[in-house]
């Protein structure tokens, strides 16, 4: 009898372990980001151009950066849901429009209505790169102290808003 | 007939890990090796299973790009890994970093060999010993035994 035990415990050990690794989505990048400073950008506005947004004018405040480009479906997906948080007036969305003709985004935004504060353009990618995207769109929540405090990566969904990015913005917001 | 067809799979099975071709030019031998050694040894986050030489991605170009961008500027390996970790975690390596959350990968299968060995030799040491024999037993056996030969 005893000499099954050794064995049992070992495969009862293995189907624990395996059984996690199934509820894991080996897809989802943990992002080393999260409670670190926001990397800084000063990047042109969509709308505007001429004008630029920094990180440093966002401090003080807490906000959302979506990253999208009109080239991905996904952000069509996730539009009507961004949408809605940015009609909440809770926090300022701002978009970081990733690896995308400018004229594009602009059309996309007037096919699908513009949620966010404003969009910044990020042509080669260097800004995604420094917030370590890889994959549009991503959706960031920044605390008043500039620190980022939620990545979600993909399609936001209106379960993911209500359950995984709004309890974050009212604690933030207090 | 046969060779060109396994020929064929050869050039096949290649061909992903050509699709890389950016041409850059390195100013030393040295550069260059860094960066393809760079290269093979980081993940492309888009598609998990390759590196960044194997990838077509649009961001494991960008990762390029920035991998030799960064060499040109004259900083080290090891610069170009913790910016590459900096930005998306350790998962971006392929050779983990000894540290203390991977002592467990790195060491693991030493504890395995050493827990292995164990069991085997505490296994050969309390071998079991010869059965006893009942002496009568054996006698009749070999009487019986021995019977059956002159019967025949």
């Amino acid at each position: 009898m005893n000499r099954f035990v050794l064995p049992l415990a070992g495969f009862l050990l293995m189907v624990g372990l395996l059984g996690y690794g199934l509820s894991l989505d080996p897809k989802k990048v943990p992002s080393p980001l999260i409670d670190k400073q926001a990397p800084a950008f000063s990047l042109a506005m969509l709308e505007e151009p001429a004008r630029q947004l920094s990180t440093a004018d966002m401090v003080g405040q807490v906000w959302v950066l979506n990253v999208w480009a009109s080239w991905c479906v996904s952000c069509r997906a996730e539009h009507q849901v961004i949408s809605e948080l940015a009609s909440r007036r809770l926090v300022p969305v701002v978009g970081l429009n990733y690896k995308d003709d400018p004229a594009d985004a602009t059309r996309w935004l007037q096919q699908f209505g513009n949620p966010y504060a404003t969009s910044v353009i990020d042509r080669d990618g260097r800004v995604g790169i420094d917030w370590g995207v890889y994959g549009v769109p991503e959706t960031f929540v920044i605390g008043a102290d500039g620190l980022i405090k939620y990545k979600h990566i993909g399609p936001v969904s209106q379960e993911s808003l209500e359950q995984k990015i709004m309890p974050v913005l009212k604690e933030l917001l207090g | 007939m046969r060779y060109a067809f396994l020929l064929l799979c050869l050039l096949g099975w290649l061909n992903p890990a050509a699709a890389a071709i950016e041409a850059y030019e390195f100013e030393t031998p040295q550069m260059e090796q860094d960066y393809n050694q760079l290269v093979q040894e980081l993940r492309c986050l888009v598609c998990q299973n390759q590196n960044l030489a194997g990838s077509d991605a649009d961001l494991a170009r960008d990762l390029r790009r920035e991998t030799y961008e960064m060499l040109s500027e004259g900083k080290s390996r090891q610069e170009v890994v913790d910016f590459m970790v900096e930005r998306y975690g350790d998962f971006v390596l392929y050779r983990p970093q000894f540290k203390t959350s991977t002592y467990l990968l790195w060491l693991g299968p030493f504890l395995l060999l050493l827990l292995a060995l164990y069991f085997l030799v505490r296994r050969l040491r309390t071998a079991t010993p010869a059965p006893e024999v009942d002496e009568d037993a054996l006698a009749r056996a070999r009487r019986l035994l021995e019977n059956n030969e002159s019967n025949k």
